[in-house]
């Protein structure tokens, strides 16, 4: 994380700044506050972040103190420390947002009833309901409305600036806390120029005094007083009705605080800001980021003529009804209150209720003369997670409002075809931006530093012209190959519009393959520039395009430009950053500033960016500088298409209707388009749809070469995507295979004569390379070959591609065949999940995929929030998929913090359906046959063919229920099923089981219901950006620990062997496959709790992941991850429960520590430390090696005599 | 002044004896360079500033940190980015600037690098931060066909000259023993500017495991059987070109230490020897070359430094080819 900072005039004084929502709430808080608890949540992490970096900086607050920040274990951890710090008498703040937020909310009850002044930072976010979502809304705020906190609004990276000292300024005074809010990603993550406030600013806004009572009101022995009684039916609603005269002044005292900041600063707020005609007919009501939308249609109105206006509402709690009434002109007929929420069930969801009652309460009032009629009300809602409130939008309310009978309730940005409440949209209407500015829209992969590339641009516009620049940028679920989308605006200030570029002057598309997959032009503006990344010749770029690409070309009389910046960045050496080289061409390209000058701000910026990190990245970066103008050429575009080429369909025509109805739809971009009736009503989605997404993200893919595989599958179970598989199959099958299909006599002793094919997925690899890392066999005359190697996948695709469907055809292995399910025979099974969206390399889904293969057909997960409930369940596509017989994995995510309470609930469930089946098995045993009842109730069906067999027996079971009649027959029909036992796992990563969730998980360890539990340990909040978990190890450096951790991580498989009834294990694929295999089928198979600690290598550890198996084995050899086995079965057969699977430490920790950047960035940061903590690792290691051998030695039950 | 004089000049720098550290990672932490200055180390060698490490890291840590950024809207970045954080030498400055002021004896900085990129310019860094001398480390094996002998020569020469505009402070030159004409490109390094040589840079050779059909880099302390090597190029050196030389590799006594002082060096750098046994080693060894002096009479060092050299030697041919038949000649078939 970079501070940025502002740009400093020549008196010292700051001025202007480009920066983000977040940086510019950050760093407002962090000037102003003593105590800062955290804890990492998307999107207000990087608020955290900065407020920790500041501090491990030595950066001082407003009075010249270093704040101290504490990551805490949730957020309900966090809204704790803050409490105790504020009864202490500190200032303290905090940042969160939706979950996040709800895990505070018992704290934020007992802040406010206790009249405490703080100031929460919100980044807002919808609420997980059906679904989980990180885009903004304000349900999560308006969870809030009833702890007693202040509501504050802001709605741009300005506002959010100046509204976080408002608040505190204000909180001090009226001793009410606020809750300061802004909308998740469009104002947290929009990067905009806004005017600085300075440390001058800010402590003329806080009142000294205040100050001081607060901290007079800290608790401490030498007065002491107590807070936090239990109170009685006698006394309680009194004591509580005492704080209302505070709640009566606060937002008195909000106004006192925006005048004095507008004296200040000359920027004015009010609790309500009314925009408009002053006679205005038609107003919208709104809070947040949505308003300066509103704002900008309005504007537009006005100058022709149209009597609109537009209330935002600042302070939403406590709601000052006399303020409001007077905000809005007294010719006002209709309002529409638009709410970001959804409330289902009331009336109107909360604003709209808020403004009926202040209406309603204004008859009574004095301010009852404000109108002659009182105007109509009707409620609209929008944005629910982030859905686009564009000007079209906003002028669609205006015409309902004009309406002879306006509907009472609507909703505007979708199409429901079912509830029919929302308002036609008419797109023509919606270009109403100002003129004289500047739209860029750019498209690029995550890999090449697009996003990177812009941000540079923004700040170079935004600092050195005067004009006003803007960046929002959108990512997809993806991530590995994620595609990123860039919007910049650039102009004259402010730059209000809240919303995606519709029609761009200037459109580049950094990968020209997403011309195929995305509308990109149809963004473009007629006469736009675009700017292509090709990797052909200038003169060949015009014959390499689709059909539909080159009409548009002609239809909009676009000006096309090229440039091979691949080529060229390879020419410098950067790889695949192209980043550098398309920044370059878009300033040769516009002309926002003069060309030399902008060139010269680029290179200014890669000294700032790159400077540290070393002088190399520097010069080849002001070599793509040099060369990129150069290499840059119009093309010339004839005056009709000749190209024969269409655009591939995204989707293979066999595709189920529903991926073609619904699926498609979303990957082409377009998922805006679906109406209402396309969706699943309870958030219930088809599995099995990843398949049908072909990405073809590899630049290079792996072939197999029969000759030199010794056929042993370690690339199958390593592979994180599922996209190299391997098959034994009769040589029958061969008959009808496709040309070249590569087939080899299976050499084992087992399933003789058959045959062996290891198949390459082409379009759904993603060239991580790990397959032939893992790769054993060499050819011995040239040992550089291996028995995969990876190949340019333009030369291999077509025809994998036959093969690989070839392939899937040719039947499945069952588990019964197999003599042996090792790492070897556990990849001929099928996996049921693949092609998930992780990261090339990942280091978690090959244990999930093994997971599904050793028993996905009859598995339950419950998945804790985290990577792999993003690559697992993540629209568009689903990687969790079904065998033949539509078996496979049912799914579900429900919160961070509750997965192993609820993975436990679905073991609950599944044993009680158990149980209700046997019993009515008992009882209708006379019908069903006594026989085949016995069987079914008798069964061992704990292992592979006894599950085949029970299953065959449930068959019958249903052959024989067939024609009885009677409730119970019904009843055990529906559950008939549920007689085959359920593996239920519990997943997740290291910031559920050690930090969020290990409450609940130490609970259910504490039971001795079967469930299974996977812990993906990778030893960070990997999700989330890397922050520190209770799971990184000594010595790494992560966020929040950017000095890297001084204490060992905490070792959870002794903490669960504590317990003694649990099966409890440690383990690394890639140091142990046939180990790794092992554990999962002891764990299924344990009758009590189990627990499996996997090693995961995450890209967040900083090293080329191709080596993941590599640095497993490192981690196991130099003690950092020992392998062991707790087994209570052993002990009750005399042995020692305690197994290490591994043997001593052989490498010191420096084999880890000096290969990783985790470790790194503490040696290149402050070498004596990294020196001091290595030592200290290396004692741990060795320590804690020691009492394992120790209790491996230890027999726990008496030996039998 | 003790008895016996065991001073000498290295590099034009006055020394109370020859004994030193060779660049190792003995001086990569404060306390272990206090410890050698315990010990009566003459001078601190620095550990290698590697030219290919600085490059590498850059681009790793690049690699690490940046192409995974900007690309998944939960993560920004992935990784912290510190005060102080930084790929480039800074720390290694910092490092000589410390253990300057932490110690009394000169402090030689060392390069270990082969191309004369804008890199090199940390040399004058070197000198700032109060590098009493520099140690330049050649450590190039040249695997193209289409490089000549001299070309390697002469880019080495005009990496000296470089270096030798760019710094005041005296500058060794580290060599490798692969060279056809040791003697004329010691010649024309020292006319380039270098102020000694030290002889020689230890390459670590790659192993073949036949098992996993893989090369691996292996790493073995030395032994006194490498110091053979190094006398007979000190002997031959030092008798004709006018310079300091140092040995490294293969002292492991008072005898090996006393031997290459005899063939001419001017220091001497031990290693391995101090990694065996820790630092407090370097104390023994002087004592014991101290004692040996004694016992066989000579006054100082300088009486000794250099008497078995090429030029001053009973039988220079033993340094040369003649040697060769020598030994061929007094070797039996062992029954």
């Amino acid at each position: 994380m970079n501070p940025t900072g502002p740009v400093i005039d020549g008196d010292g004084t700051a001025r202007r700044s480009t920066v983000d929502g977040n940086e510019a709430v950050a760093s407002v808080a962090y000037r102003t506050n003593e105590v800062i608890a955290i804890y990492p949540i998307t999107p207000a992490s990087p608020m955290g972040e900065l407020a920790d970096a500041w501090s491990a900086a030595g950066r001082s607050n407003l009075w010249g103190d270093v704040p101290e920040v504490v990551e805490m274990q949730s957020e309900a951890g966090a809204a704790g420390v803050v409490h105790g710090a504020l009864q202490g008498g500190s200032l303290a703040t905090t940042f969160t947002a939706s979950q996040g937020l709800l895990l505070m909310l018992p704290n934020m009850y007992k802040i406010a009833g206790e009249l405490t002044p703080f100031v929460m930072h919100v980044a807002a976010r919808t609420v997980a309901t059906h679904a989980l979502s990180i885009f903004a809304d304000h349900s999560d705020v308006m969870a809030a409305r009833a702890t007693g906190f202040a509501l504050l609004a802001s709605g741009s990276v300005q506002e959010a600036h100046d509204f976080a000292v408002v608040a505190q300024a204000a909180t001090l005074r009226s001793r009410v806390p606020v809750l300061h809010f802004f909308d998740g990603f469009r104002t947290s993550h929009e990067i905009n120029t806004i005017e600085w406030n300075s440390d001058d600013v800010l402590s003329a806004m806080l009142d000294e005094k205040a100050i001081a009572e607060h901290r007079g009101r800290g608790l401490t022995p030498d007065a002491p007083v107590l807070r936090g009684t239990a109170q009685n039916p006698d006394t309680f609603f009194q004591a509580r009705e005492a704080c209302n005269p505070f709640y009566e002044a606060c937002p008195g005292i909000l106004q006192q605080s925006f005048d004095r900041f507008a004296q200040l600063t000359g920027r004015s707020y009010h609790l309500f800001d009314y925009f408009g005609h002053p006679e205005a007919e038609r107003v919208v009501l709104l809070m947040g980021s949505g308003a300066e939308t509103v704002h900008e249609v309005v504007e537009a109105m006005n100058e022709s003529g149209k009597r609109v206006g537009v209330l935002r509402v600042r302070l939403f709690r406590p709601f000052a009804v006399a303020d409001f009434v007077r905000a809005l002109p007294p010719t006002v007929r209709r309002v529409a209150v638009l709410d970001r929420t959804k409330e289902p069930g009331a009336v109107g969801d909360p604003l709209y209720l808020e403004v009926v009652a202040a209406l309603w309460e204004s008859q009574g009032s004095e301010d009852r003369a404000h109108w002659t009629t009182l105007p109509e009300v009707v409620a609209g809602r929008y944005g629910l997670s982030s859905k686009e409130l564009h000007p079209g939008s906003v002028r669609a309310v205006f015409a309902e409002l004009a309406a002879e009978a306006a509907r009472r309730h609507f909703t505007i940005g979708i199409v429901d075809d079912v509830g029919h409440g929302s308002l036609l949209i008419d797109e023509t209407l919606a270009q109403i931006e100002p003129a004289g500015r500047t739209r860029a829209i750019f498209f690029g992969l995550g890999s090449d530093g697009t996003v990177s590339a812009n941000k540079s641009t923004i700040k170079i516009i935004g600092e050195r012209t005067g004009q006003a620049a803007q960046g929002y940028f959108v990512y997809d679920s993806k991530k590995a190959g994620s595609v990123t989308i860039s919007h910049l605006r650039f102009g004259r200030g402010p730059i209000r519009s809240t919303y995606l570029i519709q029609r761009a002057d200037f459109v580049a598309c950094h990968q020209m393959q997403l011309l195929d997959r995305l509308e990109i032009l149809e963004l473009a503006a007629p006469g736009a520039t675009v700017l292509l990344n090709a990797p052909y010749h200038p003169d060949e770029v015009w014959d390499r395009l689709p059909r539909e690409v080159q009409q548009q070309i002609l239809d909009k009389s676009l000006e096309i430009y090229s440039v091979d910046a691949r080529a060229l960045a390879t020419e410098v050496g950067l790889g695949g950053r192209i980043n550098t080289i398309m920044q370059s061409c878009f300033f040769a390209l516009t002309d926002l500033l003069p060309r030399e000058e902008a060139l010269e701000a680029m290179r200014e910026g890669i000294r700032d960016t790159y400077g540290k990190r070393g002088s190399a990245l520097v010069e080849r970066n002001f070599k793509a500088i040099e060369l990129a103008v150069e290499r840059l050429e119009r093309v010339v575009v004839p005056e009709k298409v000749s190209s024969s080429r269409q655009r591939p369909p995204l989707v293979s025509p066999e595709a189920p209707e529903f991926v073609q109805r619904v699926t498609a739809v979303m990957l082409a971009g377009k998922g805006d388009r679906l109406p209402v009736s396309a969706f699943p009503v309870d958030g219930t989605w088809p599995t099995g749809t990843a398949r049908w997404e072909k990405r073809a993200i590899a630049a290079a893919i792996p072939i197999w070469d029969s000759e030199v595989c010794i056929q042993c599958n370690q690339c199958v179970l390593a592979c994180p995507h599922a996209a190299i598989r391997a098959k034994v199959y009769a040589s029958e099958e061969l008959a009808s295979a496709p040309e070249g299909f590569v087939s080899t006599p299976y050499r084992a002793p087992d399933l003789r004569g058959r045959i062996y094919t290891l198949q390459v997925a082409p379009e759904d690899c993603t060239g991580c390379h790990l397959c032939v890392e893992v790769c054993p066999a060499k050819d011995r005359q040239n040992p550089r070959r291996k028995a995969i190697n990876m190949e340019p996948a333009v030369e291999h695709r077509d025809r994998e591609r036959i093969h690989f469907d070839f392939f899937l055809q040719l039947p499945e292995l069952h588990q019964s065949e197999l003599r042996r399910i090792d790492a070897k025979g556990s990849q001929f099974l099928q996996p049921l999940m693949e092609f998930s969206g992780a990261c090339a390399g990942c280091g978690e889904t090959p244990y999930i995929k093994l997971l599904t293969q050793l028993f996905g057909d009859r598995l339950l997960i419950a998945n804790a929030t985290g990577c792999s409930s993003i690559y697992g369940g993540n629209l568009p596509t689903t990687p969790y998929t079904t065998n033949l017989e539509g078996r496979g994995p049912a799914w579900s995510n429900s919160l961070f913090e509750d997965n192993a309470e609820f993975g436990l609930g679905l073991r609950l469930s599944t044993d009680s359906n158990q149980r209700m089946a046997r019993r009515l098995l008992k009882q209708l045993a006379g019908s069903v046959g006594e026989e085949l009842a016995a069987e079914i109730l008798g069964a061992d069906a704990r292992d592979p063919s006894g599950v085949e067999a029970q299953r065959e027996r449930v068959a019958r079971l249903r052959q024989a229920l067939d024609g009885v009649g009677g409730l119970d027959a019904d009843r055990l029909r529906q559950l008939a099923d549920d007689l085959v036992d359920r593996s239920v796992w519990l997943v997740g990563g290291d910031g559920w089981a050690y930090d969020i969730g290990f409450g609940g998980l130490d609970h259910v360890l504490s039971q001795r219901h079967n469930v299974n539990i996977l812990v993906l340990d990778t030893q960070v909040y990997s999700n989330t950006g890397g922050q520190k978990s209770k799971a990184t190890p000594l010595g790494a450096a992560a966020k929040f620990a950017s000095a890297g951790k001084d204490i060992p991580r905490k070792d959870l498989g002794l903490e669960a062997m504590s317990y003694g009834h649990a099966y409890v294990a440690q383990i690394a694929f890639g140091a142990k496959m046939n180990h790794t295999v092992e554990v999962l089928r002891e764990a299924e198979a344990f009758p009590g709790p189990s627990l499996v600690i996997a090693f995961s290598p995450c890209i967040a550890h900083g090293y080329d992941l191709s080596l993941g198996a590599v640095e497993q084995q490192r981690m196991v050899d130099s003690g950092l991850w020992p392998l062991f086995r707790f087994d209570p079965r052993r002990a009750e057969e005399g042995q020692p429960p305690f197994r290490l699977d591994c043997k001593p430490p052989s490498v010191g920790v420096g084999s880890i520590f000096d290969n990783e950047t985790r470790f790194r960035i503490v040696e290149r940061s402050d070498p004596d430390r990294f020196r001091e903590l290595s030592a200290r690792a290396q004692k741990d290691v060795e320590r804690r090696f020691r009492v394992y051998q120790q209790r491996a030695g230890i027999t726990t039950e008496e030996e039998p005599s | 002044m003790s008895f016996p004089d065991l001073t000498t000049d290295y590099l034009g720098l006055k020394l109370a004896h020859p004994f030193m550290p060779g660049a190792s990672p003995l001086a990569e932490d404060l306390d272990s360079v206090r410890r050698l200055e315990d010990a009566g180390a003459a001078a601190i060698v620095l550990n290698s500033l590697f030219e290919e490490r600085i490059l590498q890291e850059q681009e790793a840590t690049h690699r690490a940190m940046d192409l995974p950024a900007q690309s998944f809207a939960e993560a920004l970045s992935y990784f912290p980015d510190p005060l102080g954080f930084e790929l480039g030498a800074e720390h290694y400055l910092e490092q000589i600037r410390r253990i300057r002021a932490a110690v009394a004896v000169p402090v030689i900085a060392s390069l270990n690098g082969t191309s004369e990129g804008e890199w090199l310019d940390v040399a004058t860094s070197f000198e700032e931060a109060g590098a009493t001398a520099i140690e330049l480390n050649v450590y190039e094996l040249s695997t193209r066909p289409n490089e000549s002998a001299s070309a390697i020569e002469d880019r080495l020469v005009d990496l000296v000259r470089h270096l030798r505009r760019l710094v005041d402070i005296p500058l060794a030159i580290k060599l490798s023993p692969f060279y056809t004409a040791p003697v004329h490109l010691a010649r024309r390094l020292i006319e380039a500017g270098a102020d000694g040589l030290v002889l020689f840079n230890r390459f670590y050779q790659p192993d073949i495991d036949p098992e996993a059909l893989e090369v691996e880099p292996s790493l073995r302390l030395s032994d006194s059987s490498e110091l053979l090597l190094r006398i007979r190029w000190l002997a031959v050196l030092s008798g004709q070109i006018e310079a300091s030389f140092a040995v490294t590799g293969g002292v492991h006594s008072a005898v090996d230490a006393i031997k290459a002082l005899m063939a001419g060096a001017d220091a001497v750098q031990v290693v391995s020897l101090l990694l065996r046994h820790g630092p407090e080693r370097l104390t023994q060894l002087r004592a014991e070359v101290a004692t040996w002096l004694e016992e066989h009479e000579y006054g100082a060092l300088s009486e000794l430094k250099g008497s078995m050299n090429h030029s001053r030697c009973p039988d220079p041919g033993a340094f040369e080819r003649a040697n060769y038949l020598r030994i061929l000649r007094g070797y039996r078939t062992q029954p």
